[in-house]
């Protein structure tokens, strides 16, 4: 895995070795230093030569510059090598993401999505600049104090051959267990956040339903889990520190025991044994920091899996032709479509769609929830491709098309639509970003924004929050009308985009269509009869198949499930008569 | 739709892509008011007095073993490995190595601890916020938005868990550690510590001149990070609008320039950051090479001896990490301090109002003659009041709700209700109709209290319902919301919600009342199918279904249904019609209603608009008056 990642640290190649350079030569020079410290004890002490005492005093001054230039450098390239690797990182996703179909989309949820691009990306980039640092100065430390120690004197190093493998299994025992205790903790993490969640969610359920002390009694389950679980991990991780304490102090000890034998056969002398507990010190700290690197590794490695399946996911709808065509006209014809969203599922959710809408025409398609309506009309601009059958725009297979080119001639305004944060004129441009004031304004009043617009101090440079949420849900459906009106488009597409707004100003909506955008198809989805009675052609959509088409007259004769609908909301109708 | 509108809108200011989100924990947050938040973080620690006490005694064990082992290097040195005195030399590692062990053992034991507090502590705070939060007015959860309230959840537990659990330990430990070194430091030499003081003066300037950096760079990238962050968050939520209108490039290009700050500001605080450890590993180093030389210059002139040189050293080593270790913990103890503060503004928050004394209570038959109070579900339920000389009195519950001159505004200078005054009498549907924002949904907000009215009188059976217990007004209404939201459980546990200890029998007939029995019987599990994400597994429809079975169990004698059938369509309407007919039969209804179909038949239709009643009547008479329903019913209705 760690290779797929490799590319995005390719621009950043020096400063990684660079950094890395500069970690390993620090720890080197630092290293040293108490070997030098030796040197004072038993040579210019013993000598009592204090012109070599501060020769080496300075020596060791220098190695500790020498070591804290390295340091600084090691801290700039490794901040630059992470830094710069997330930042890639999240370009790379983010550049994923915008090639992603709406089936890639739906396979990942928003929020998770969003913390791929964060949060994990943050992780991932904290191990690199800290993995630069750490893992590089750990082993080094390791080897550097073990040469030492061995050079010092190799028959006292045997004591190492005793203490490290002693700490290094028990550290791997105790890490092996962590890591189980830590997945569990992320299960109860979870399940403490979802009742916070939807309690903060449904709390006028909680409250109407007078269940807090229901839901008070639900989380102290949850939180309860949560603390034994974390007392668990935490309580097994806070064995580490001991155990390396007590390795180390018994390798001191042992040291001391054979080493001052030694000195008193005068096969050591007293600077070496002091500066070789140091060296024991820095050998079984760096293991400590080995192991501590390994647990943060294993935390960003499921970050780093999370990554890679947004970078890995195959987007399902792309180009496959290089030649650009030009769209000549708003004609849809469906031939024998077949569409499922569940690859594996065994149920169509479209079934042997054949369906032909002239160039122009108003369209109408109603049908109870879960009939496939908006699958139905996401086939033209290619939201999804079809798996059996094809979809014609402008007699020419919508798959024959550029992505880009037929989109900017489909318009669709979708059931749950999205404004951004930015003025009202902002959002509009999203249709036509060169579009004058004028057009902007004239396609507000068509979708009757202009009255709610100009009500607005800023008018049109009101700023919306993010999401709209200043806007009530009718206004927002009005300026995304607005917005697809902009575009021009040859089809243009309302999935019950209309539903949060009255009557009347459905219907004026509808008339500004009619007059101003003759030429466009324009395709319907309702849940009022009213809003597509008029049409040219009404489309009845019964469970993935069209059940009946036609006109409103004819539909009256022929559809039984279009007469039932008509009747239960014939309201007023006949008063008006 | 709903008349929530002009709250959120006030909620929607509070939040910024700056406060939440990954990168908080990173940041610098300095508590506003440190003292007090102390005391009451204390408050939570102080029922752990006992074991914090331990606590220290442990850790003072740990570093004075620690210390003390340093200081036998010198008599170890001068008067055993040096005369060669073995059998001393032996009794005195023994001694060593027990010290040691204890050392190891204590340092276990307090961490140990003080894990069991921290995680006990944060458990106790969880569980506070979490409880007060359920007494909280629905205001308070109009001007937070969620992700904010579960920040608090989220990152500020965890700030404040991690803090207890390393940092504090940690910073006594080297308090005690360095104080201690210090002292024998002094005790082995008071010549060599001048040298140490003046090395130490410079580690500590140094480190506060980087502090004072870094914390500039991290300021800067924080900010970078929420304008990352917070692009990052609107493009992925607007996706698929994004690919409709092909704005896929245009994105991407203001997407990498953002990026393209956010890794320049986040390289050079990350720099900083880095620097704290080799500039403060290699002054020690510093400090560790001049004292030697120094050390080793007062040694040959005979000042000092090897063993004391040699132990000074091993000091000299240990005194810097202290220092080293607060400088690190510092910040997180003032980012936990910050989140506890947060969590303790929530916790002072002023709980609902709830004064009232009257309580719901099941009553037998009072067709018999006289009621009175029984266990049994009869069916029956009455007002429990207290009077002052009489004893108690039973008021029978009939739903006869009335609103009285009844004022209100979500936000103050903002009236949504004018003057209201309504009434409904029992059994009957009635019926609120008018555009958005004109004040249907407040009204059913003001029958269960949701919110407090500002003036004016709303009465329930003749009672104040500020008189009524919140608990038994809201059990005597029923609720079916437009926001459907079901909870992670079977669908079996979100029926019964209505009512806990509804029996498998009633949760079946609940949902066939509410006409969800037969997609339920269709569903992999059937009524133990798991529900998860809201329901994310079922459509619109379904779940709306589930939620009018949900209220249907609870069986209440009054029902508010707030646009409930607005996310079914007309045929799926007409099939749920019968149930909803079933469930209102007897009861008194408030009905918002999307589709003015859906409300001929009520028994009164009040007309809202902008705050005031403007029309009331049973259809057929609105029709004749040719007013604004007339329009409304025949859309012609020019709304605002």
């Amino acid at each position: 895995m760690l290779q797929k990642f490799l590319p995005y640290l390719s621009k950043y190649r020096a400063a990684v070795i660079l950094g890395i350079l500069c970690s390993a030569l620090e720890a080197m020079f630092e290293l040293i230093i108490p070997l030098v410290m030796s040197y004072i004890v038993d040579v210019g002490i013993v000598n009592r030569d204090i012109g070599y005492t501060i020769k080496m005093g300075l020596l060791m001054v220098a190695m500790a510059m020498i070591a804290l230039a390295f340091g600084i450098g090691s801290a700039r390239f490794s901040a630059v090598a992470g830094q710069g690797f997330g930042a890639e990182l999240r370009k790379g996703e983010f550049e994923k993401i915008q090639r992603y179909s709406f089936k890639n989309i739906e396979s990942f949820s928003t929020a998770s999505l969003i913390t791929r691009l964060t949060g994990d990306v943050n992780t991932m980039q904290m191990s690199v600049t800290m993995g630069m640092k750490m893992l590089v100065r750990a082993p080094v430390m390791l080897i550097t104090a073990l040469v030492i120690a061995i050079s010092i004197n190799a028959r006292l190093a045997m004591v190492f051959a005793v203490g490290i493998p002693v700490l290094v299994i028990s550290l791997y025992l105790i890490i092996k267990r962590v890591k189980i205790y830590f997945t569990e903790l992320q299960e109860r993490t979870d399940g403490v956040n979802v009742v916070v969640q939807e309690n903060l969610v449904g709390i006028r359920i909680v409250k109407s339903f007078v269940r807090e002390r229901f839901e008070k009694s639900k989380f102290n389950k949850k939180n309860e889990e949560f603390k034994d679980t974390a007392e668990k991990a935490f309580g097994l991780i806070v064995l580490n520190m001991p155990i390396m304490q007590l390795v180390m102090f018994s390798t001191i000890i042992a040291i001391m025991w054979f080493g001052g034998n030694m000195v008193y056969t005068g096969d050591l002398q007293v600077g070496k044994l002091t500066s070789f507990i140091t060296y024991v010190q820095q050998i079984l700290m760096s293991l400590m920091m080995l192991s501590m690197i390994f647990m943060m590794l294993t935390r960003s490695v499921a970050s780093a899996r999370r990554v890679m399946e947004v970078l890995e996911e195959m987007p399902d709808v792309s180009d496959n032709t290089e030649e650009d065509v030009e769209i000549i006209d708003g004609s849809v014809v469906f031939e024998d479509v077949y569409f499922k969203y569940d690859v594996h599922g065994n149920e169509y959710n479209l079934e042997g769609i054949n369906l032909k809408i002239e160039s122009g025409m108003t369209v109408g398609i109603i049908g109870g929830t879960g009939s496939a309506k908006t699958t139905l009309v996401q086939l033209i601009p290619r939201l999804y491709d079809v798996d059996k059958g094809r979809v014609l725009v402008g007699g020419r297979d919508v798959r024959d098309y550029k992505i880009k080119t037929l989109r900017n001639s489909v318009a669709m305004v979708l059931q749950k639509n999205t404004l951004f944060s930015g003025t009202i004129e902002e959002n509009l441009r999203w249709g036509n970003e060169n579009a004058t004031m004028e057009q902007i304004k004239s396609a507000a009043k068509a979708a009757c924004a202009e009255e709610f617009i100009n009500k607005f101090e800023e008018g049109y440079e009101t700023v919306l929050e993010q999401g709209g949420v200043n806007l009530s849900g009718g206004q927002k459906q009005r300026l995304s009308i607005a917005r697809a009106m902009l575009k021009e488009p040859k089809i243009l597409i309302l999935d019950d985009s209309t539903s949060a707004v009255d009557t009347a100003t459905d219907t004026k909506i509808r008339k500004s269509f009619k007059n101003e955008l003759r030429e466009t198809t324009k395709i319907i989805i309702a849940q009022r009869i009213a809003s597509v009675m008029d049409a040219d052609l009404i489309v009845v959509m019964d469970n993935g198949k069209i059940s009946a088409a036609g006109n409103h007259k004819e539909l009256m004769k022929s559809s039984d499930i279009y007469k039932d609908v008509y009747t239960s909301q014939q309201e007023g109708v006949d008063l008006n008569v | 739709m709903s008349d929530k509108f002009a709250s959120k809108e006030n909620s929607s200011n509070m939040s910024s892509p700056m406060g939440h989100g990954p990168g908080r924990r990173m940041g610098f947050n300095k508590p506003k008011d440190m003292k007090s938040t102390l005391r009451k973080l204390g408050k939570y620690l102080s029922k752990y007095n006992g074991l914090l006490i331990l606590t220290v005694i442990f850790i003072l064990l740990s570093s004075v073993s620690m210390i003390a082992g340093s200081y036998f290097l010198k008599p170890l040195i001068n008067k055993y490995i040096i005369p060669g005195d073995f059998s001393g030399m032996a009794k005195m590692l023994l001694l060593l190595a027990a010290i040691y062990s204890l050392g190891a053992g204590a340092s276990f034991a307090y961490a140990r601890i003080m894990v069991h507090i921290s995680q006990s502590t944060v458990f106790d705070l969880r569980k506070d916020m979490f409880d007060k939060m359920q007494g909280l007015p629905l205001k308070f959860f109009d001007s937070n938005t969620h992700g904010d309230l579960m920040s608090r959840y989220t990152n500020d537990i965890d700030t404040i868990s991690q803090a207890l659990n390393n940092s504090l330990a940690g910073i006594i430990s080297s308090v005690i550690t360095f104080t201690g070194v210090i002292i024998m430091m002094i005790v082995l030499s008071p010549l060599m510590i001048l040298v140490t003081a003046v090395m130490l003066f410079l580690i500590f300037f140094l480190s506060k001149i980087i502090a004072k950096k870094s914390k500039h760079y991290f300021s800067m990238q924080q900010a970078k990070l929420g304008y990352v962050n917070g692009y990052i968050e609107e493009m992925i939520e607007g996706q698929k609008d994004i690919k409709v209108f092909c704005y896929e490039e245009k994105a991407i290009e203001e997407f990498n320039s953002r990026n393209e700050e956010l890794r320049k500001a986040a390289t050079n605080a990350q720099t900083f950051a880095g620097l704290v450890m080799p500039v403060l590993g290699n002054m020690a180093y510093l400090n560790y090479a001049v004292t030697s030389s120094v050390g080793g210059i007062l040694t040959i002139l005979g000042i000092l001896d090897i063993g004391t040189l040699v132990s000074y050293l091993q000091y000299t080593r240990q005194v810097s990490m202290p220092i080293n270790h607060v400088s690190q913990q510092a910040n997180m103890i003032l980012n936990a301090l910050a989140g506890a503060e947060r969590i303790f503004d929530i916790m002072e928050k002023n709980d609902e109002v709830d004064k009232g004394k009257i309580t719901l209570v099941k009553v037998t038959d009072e067709k018999s003659g006289f009621a009175c109070e029984t266990q049994e579900n009869t069916e029956c339920w009455a007002w429990k009041v207290k009077l002052e000389y009489v004893e108690e009195d039973l008021v029978p519950l009939k739903g006869d709700v009335k609103l009285e001159n009844v004022d209100f505004s979500y936000i103050e200078g903002k009236p949504v209700l004018k003057n209201v005054s309504l009434f409904a009498k029992p059994g009957e549907k009635i019926a609120f109709v008018g555009s958005t924002g004109a004040g249907k949904t407040t009204i059913t907000n003001l029958i269960n209290r949701f919110y407090e009215i500002q003036s004016g009188k709303i009465t329930y059976d003749g009672i104040d319902v500020r008189e009524i217990s919140k608990e038994s007004l809201r059990r005597s209404l029923g609720i079916v919301l437009q926001d459907i939201h079901l909870f992670t459980g079977t669908v079996a546990d979100n029926i019964r919600y209505g009512k806990l200890d509804a029996s498998d029998e009633e949760v079946v007939q609940a949902a066939k009342l509410a006409n969800a029995h037969e997609f339920i019987k269709h569903l992999p599990y059937g009524y133990e199918t798991m529900l998860s994400g809201d329901g994310a597994n079922l459509s619109q429809g379904q779940r709306q279904l589930i939620s009018i079975a949900r209220a249907a169990v609870a069986d209440p004698p009054v029902l508010i249904l707030d646009e409930a059938t607005s996310s079914i369509d007309t045929r799926t309407e007409k099939l749920i019609e019968k149930g909803m007919d079933k469930l209102m039969e007897g009861r008194t209804v408030f009905v918002i209603a999307h589709r003015l179909s859906t409300i001929r038949n009520a028994k009164a239709i009040l007309v809202l608009e902008d705050g005031r009643i403007i029309e009331r009547g049973s259809h057929e008479d609105l029709l004749e008056q040719r007013g604004r329903y007339y329009q409304l019913y025949t859309g012609q209705a020019e709304l605002n």
